[in-house]
């Protein structure tokens, strides 16, 4: 299992995503002006200023000739990964549906901030569910058994300044017929003003998901969580086939 | 170009802050008057701000080696050994009057400027800190009396600017280091009435770099091609460095002095100062530090150097005269964003996000390429030569010449001469407290007052935890502590994990209370130091070396020039008894506004140090309840210039009571000790507002309540000391007032278990007070004379210590 | 041909810059103020004005919360 972990000029959390992955798989980097994966079975948009983000946070980001072939491996059914400027790359992209603005308290706002897992039978949040414990030593041994149904709750830092999600109104009524969001934020933890506490979304295929909360800055305890680790260990349960749920619906 | 400005005279000389008897000295060394660029390079090297003309044979003094130093002042930024081949790179450096005029930017360039310092040296930065000094933002506050409206400022008023300058300062220093993906982990703020005109944005920057890596700015070999490269050159900050980097600010020269932010009064004259200041853009350093970086790391560069304060002019000059060679510039090859700019201005311009490398011949290609890989532009714009001289040509005309030695070494040096003055020169601060009060109102006061309440509003606009080795973020320990290698690296790869799993990290933390500076230059700065080594201790470590920024006003007046003496006095004492010499600073003087006089004297202290294992880092908050908790080392409390004292409104005294420097690090070396064995279960070092406020963010750290007793042994035979007599308010004991709230050095909270404290207790003064538990915090205080007790509880101190919320509401 | 694009968010989507200025203004004296927004100007140079639209469409706003303007110099 390889992950592709893209760099663009701005991007700041790239090397953090890369050894996150490389805590559950292989990964790479992938510059921003080649269009070779690299034979990743997974992507990941990092966080950052991809391009600066002058004109609308990953307005540039999207026509970069790396974006070209996410959007056709994404297209093909491949799972892609957005965090933070990575989400808003994918929604201008129009990977993931509705928009992200600035956050409502205009400030960026950097904040450990708690979630509650919507939806746990995706290809993003399978491994999610269940004993903390087990999610921070092991992850892959998670049994689809073991997958707690119920809510279960992530506490993962997220910090930006342009993190509140938007979406029209039948966009949202079809997003949450889908079960497209997946993670929402617990209550009183939305600073950003975000629709619905809305801070993870999937498309309607399932294999394409984006959050502002970093997951891949909540991979040790010994760094303040181990939280974010089942977000990359569901990625690899998901490529592997040992999760056989609803969420990669390709 | 008329024979006048070809041969500018005096008068300009004077203009661009010379002296005669300097201006005489440059003719003399050019055998002539200098030219325009001549005159323009000469008065910006010769100024305060890069000659150092009133502080170079104070800092001579300071204790620079020891064992763990691999870059002494003098280069881009300092470097300590941190163990496995690496080293850890750091400086401060102030960019206060470019902030006072536009804040936003000039905190901003300010982090950018510190930024470029550490990866000219060949470091990957790995942290930000700040240190912010404002006037007095009058919140509201119901612990406190209330001021008039006029004073808290509505469209008027003092409090108005200040918290104005506090906001956008902060979101400078957010904008450019979060858009870098550089986390700042730490910092402090102080408010005090002599900031207000005059406030103080002093940025440190840490880096790793493997120790061979290291390179250094000296210029060699003679026909190597010198290299431009980075953002084009515009107008931005001219005479930057001389007109405000090194002049009293004036109210003209501030805006909104009289006026806050919104009332635009663009007739001020401060407009007029607007464009001398440089814009900063992150996106384009982040491009650059990884490109210089990559530069390094492929070997294609002899040496490297920022471009900051006096630009070109600084850089090369430097870069020429620690090669001992010449160097010759064609400005008509820096690529431009004005095309009709002169000479003069391309060599003086402080455009942000530049470096200035030396590269063989046969180099500049795969340099150029890149830089076009990392979409950084670059232009070679000269060479090295034997000549001993900066040459200056446009298209191949000369159109300046300079000795390298005469520009940067023939500045003159002055002596000061500094005179103790009569009693204090500073007002006494306005009462905001009334002598009535009781320990458990001046406790809520002192949370709630601007010095102490908690900084979570600030440090939730930075990014603390990009680069993955954030252990312990802002108030998780009394120091910020990073692992080496970013920890999400699997161990095998990074070569720093011991093959026992310790973690190896180092420990910053950046102080100093100017109040106690300015009531003592000397054990102020001490107990600066001290603190700093104190913040170490607490979270496991040993300090490797120290930066600083020396903040003062006009040397030339005698009170300073005994300031900044007795200052670097107690900096050179303290940093030698620790072992932790100076590698790197920096000095800003001149730091006063005309009505307001100097600000504190604020040698701002920023110190590095090691931990072998980060999994034992010490935290500051209370963990387990049935704790016991301790009070530790040799404190002695007094109230002179206390935060109660600033509450009371009294005088700031002309003395501070002594400092064993030698027990307070004795007892810094017990703590460190206990928190790396892992028997404490928390440490936090008492500063301002005392024990009681101490515990009090002990309890609020861990969200514990706690019990504790100051028996009858605990205040002495002697009682109180003499500060604690005049604090007889008809609220409070002085024997109580002291004990609970009086300030000095060497005093930590510790928490664990019975037999962890007792063992700590063996080596250095140690009382038991009490217990961690509970959701109320509880201290009786049983003197002679009574008795005091204070009864809160948690979510009480919490609402009064949010009390800088308001500010960024 | 010079050309100015006026980008700004959609009727009904939060504005909290525009908010923010709007509560600042009444604090200086300046009564009477409603509806404040702040956008975005993007001035250029084109040579076919037709080219503007897909531009607009396609990078410098985003259609799902921004409208956009166009105005062409001497309109």
């Amino acid at each position: 299992m390889k992950f592709g972990v893209l760099q663009f000029p701005g991007s700041c959390d790239e090397v953090d995503a890369l050894h996150a992955a490389r805590r559950v798989g292989d990964a790479e980097l992938l510059w921003h002006g080649e269009r070779d994966l690299k034979g990743a079975d997974a992507i990941v948009v990092p966080g950052g200023f991809s391009y600066g983000d002058y004109l609308r946070a990953g307005a540039i980001a999207r026509f970069s000739p790396v974006m070209e072939s996410v959007i056709t491996f994404a297209n093909d059914g491949g799972l892609v990964l957005g965090i933070c400027n990575g989400f808003q790359v994918l929604c201008e992209a129009h990977l993931l549906p509705g928009a992200l603005l600035p956050n409502a308290n205009l400030r960026f706002t950097s904040r450990q901030v708690q979630l509650d897992v919507v939806e746990s039978d995706t290809a993003f949040t399978c491994a999610c569910g269940g004993d903390r414990d087990l999610r921070a030593e092991g992850h892959l041994s998670v049994s689809r058994d073991s997958i707690v149904e119920a809510r279960s709750t992530l506490s993962i830092p997220a910090k930006h300044s342009w993190g509140r999600y938007y979406a029209d109104e039948p966009t949202l009524a079809s997003m949450q017929e889908h079960g497209q969001v997946v993670l929402r934020y617990a209550s009183g933890e939305n600073f950003n003003g975000s629709l619905d506490d809305i801070a993870g979304v999937l498309n309607e295929q399932g294999n394409v998901f984006g959050l502002m909360p970093h997951p891949e800055h909540a991979v040790d305890e010994l760094t303040g969580s181990s939280d974010g680790l089942c977000i990359f260990a569901s990625m690899r349960m998901a490529v592997e086939g040992t999760h056989s749920g609803s969420g990669a619906r390709v | 170009m008329s024979d006048s400005a070809t041969f500018p005279g005096l008068d300009d000389a004077l203009a661009l802050g010379l002296t005669e008897a300097e201006y005489e000295l440059i003719c003399e060394r050019q055998g002539g008057p200098p030219n325009q660029v001549e005159l323009a390079m000469y008065s910006l090297l010769w100024s305060e701000h890069c000659a150092y003309k009133h502080s170079k044979k104070l800092l001579r003094t300071l204790p620079t080696e020891g064992p763990s130093v691999v870059m002494g002042p003098g280069e881009n930024a300092g470097a300590v050994d941190v163990g496995n081949g690496l080293v850890c790179a750091f400086k401060v450096e102030s960019h206060n009057h470019p902030s006072a005029v536009e804040p936003f930017q000039g905190a901003a360039t300010g982090v950018g400027g510190i930024l470029r310092d550490i990866f000219a040296i060949g470091a990957r930065p790995i942290a930000v800190l700040d240190s912010l000094r404002f006037g007095e933002p009058h919140l509201k506050s119901r612990y406190l009396s209330s001021l008039d409206e006029g004073d808290r400022g509505g469209n008027g008023g003092a409090g108005a600017r200040s918290r104005y300058l506090l906001d956008r300062a902060v979101a400078g220093i957010g904008h450019y280091g979060n858009s870098i993906g550089v986390p700042t982990i730490g910092g402090e703020v102080y408010f005090e009435a002599p900031y207000e005109q005059n406030c103080l944005v002093n940025a440190m920057a840490l880096g790793i770099a493997k120790r061979e890596q290291l390179v250094t700015s000296a210029a060699v070999g003679v026909g190597n091609v010198v290299l431009l490269f980075g953002a084009s050159t515009g107008r931005d900050g001219i005479g930057g460095a001389s007109v405000l980097a090194s002049a009293e600010l004036g109210s003209a020269d501030t805006p909104w002095a009289d006026n806050p932010p919104g009332g635009y009064q663009d007739e001020d004259s401060s407009v007029d100062k607007r464009p001398t200041v440089q814009v900063g853009d992150p996106f384009e350093e982040k491009k650059l530090m990884e490109c210089s970086l990559e530069l390094l790391e492929r070997g294609l560069l002899v040496s490297l150097q920022d471009l900051g304060a006096a630009g070109l002019t600084s850089s090369a000059s430097e870069m020429a005269s620690k090669g001992e060679v010449g160097i010759d510039i064609d400005v008509a090859n820096v690529p431009l964003r004005e095309a009709d700019m002169e000479p003069f201005e391309i060599m003086v311009s402080e455009s942000q996000e530049r470096m200035l490398c030396v590269v063989e011949p046969t180099n500049v290609a795969a340099v150029l390429e890149l830089c076009e890989k990392w979409e950084v532009g670059g232009a070679p714009i000269g060479t090295v030569t034997d000549s001993g001289q900066m040459r200056i040509f446009k298209a191949g005309q000369p159109v300046g010449s300079m000795p390298v030695r005469a520009l940067v070494d023939d500045c003159p040096l002055y002596d000061l001469e500094p005179v103790k003055p009569e009693g204090t020169p500073y007002p006494a601060p306005k009462a905001l407290l009334s002598k009535d009060a009781t320990a458990s109102e001046i406790l809520l006061a002192l949370l709630a007052s601007a010095n102490i309440a908690s900084r979570r509003p600030l440090f939730e606009q930075y990014d603390s935890v990009v680069q993955s080795r954030t252990v312990r973020r802002p108030e998780q320990g009394d120091a910020a502590v990073l692992t080496i290698a970013p920890h999400g690296a699997p161990a095998a790869a990074d070569g720093v994990h011991d093959t026992d799993g310790a973690v190896p990290g180092i420990a910053v933390s950046i102080d100093c209370n100017g109040r106690r500076v300015a009531a003592d230059p000397y054990t102020g700065t001490v107990a600066a130091v001290l603190e700093c080594a104190s913040n170490l201790a607490c979270v496991g470590a040993r300090p490797l070396g120290t930066t600083n920024n020396l903040n003062f006003g006009n040397p030339e007046k005698p009170h300073i020039a005994w300031q900044l003496t007795e200052a670097v006095r107690g900096l050179g004492d303290a940093c030698r008894a620790l072992q932790a010499p100076i590698v790197g600073g920096n000095v800003s003087l001149y730091n006063e506004g005309t009505s307001a006089g100097p600000v504190y004297p604020t040698p701002v202290i920023g110190m590095v140090g090691e931990l072998p294992d980060v999994r034992a880092a010490g935290r500051s908050g209370f963990v387990r309840a049935g704790d016991a908790i301790a009070l530790v080392g040799p404190f002695a409390p007094s109230l002179d210039a206390s935060e109660l004292a600033k509450l009371w409104g009294w005088e700031l005294p002309d003395r501070l009571p002594p400092i064993d420097i030698d027990a307070v690090a004795g007892a810094q070396a017990a703590v460190r000790e206990a928190v790396r064995s892992g028997a404490l279960s928390s440490a936090h070092d008492i500063a301002e507002g005392g024990l009681a406020v101490a515990l009090a963010e002990c309890c609020l750290g861990g969200d514990f309540g706690a019990r504790v007793s100051l028996g009858e042994e605990f205040f002495g035979a002697e009682g109180a000391d003499a500060t604690g007599r005049e604090a007889g308010g008809s609220g409070i004991s002085p024997d109580s007032a002291v004990a609970l709230f009086g300030e000095g050095s060497g005093g930590f909270l510790v928490s664990g278990g019975e037999d962890a404290l007792r063992a700590l207790g063996a080596s250095v003064p140690m009382w038991t007070l009490g217990s961690v538990g509970g959701d109320v915090l509880r201290i009786e205080c049983l003197t002679r004379a009574g008795g005091e007790l204070i009864e809160l509880s948690l979510s009480d101190l919490d609402q009064a210590h949010g009390a800088l919320a308001e500010l960024f509401a | 041909m010079k050309a100015r694009v006026l980008i700004r968010l959609k009727a009904g989507i939060l504005d909290p810059q525009g908010e923010a200025v709007q509560r600042a203004l009444p604090a200086l004296g300046f009564e009477g103020v409603a509806n404040v927004h702040i956008g975005r100007l993007v001035e250029l140079d084109v040579d076919d004005a037709g080219q503007l639209e897909p531009m607009c469409e396609k990078l410098l706003a985003n259609p799902l919360v921004e409208d956009y303007e166009i105005v062409l110099a001497g309109e």
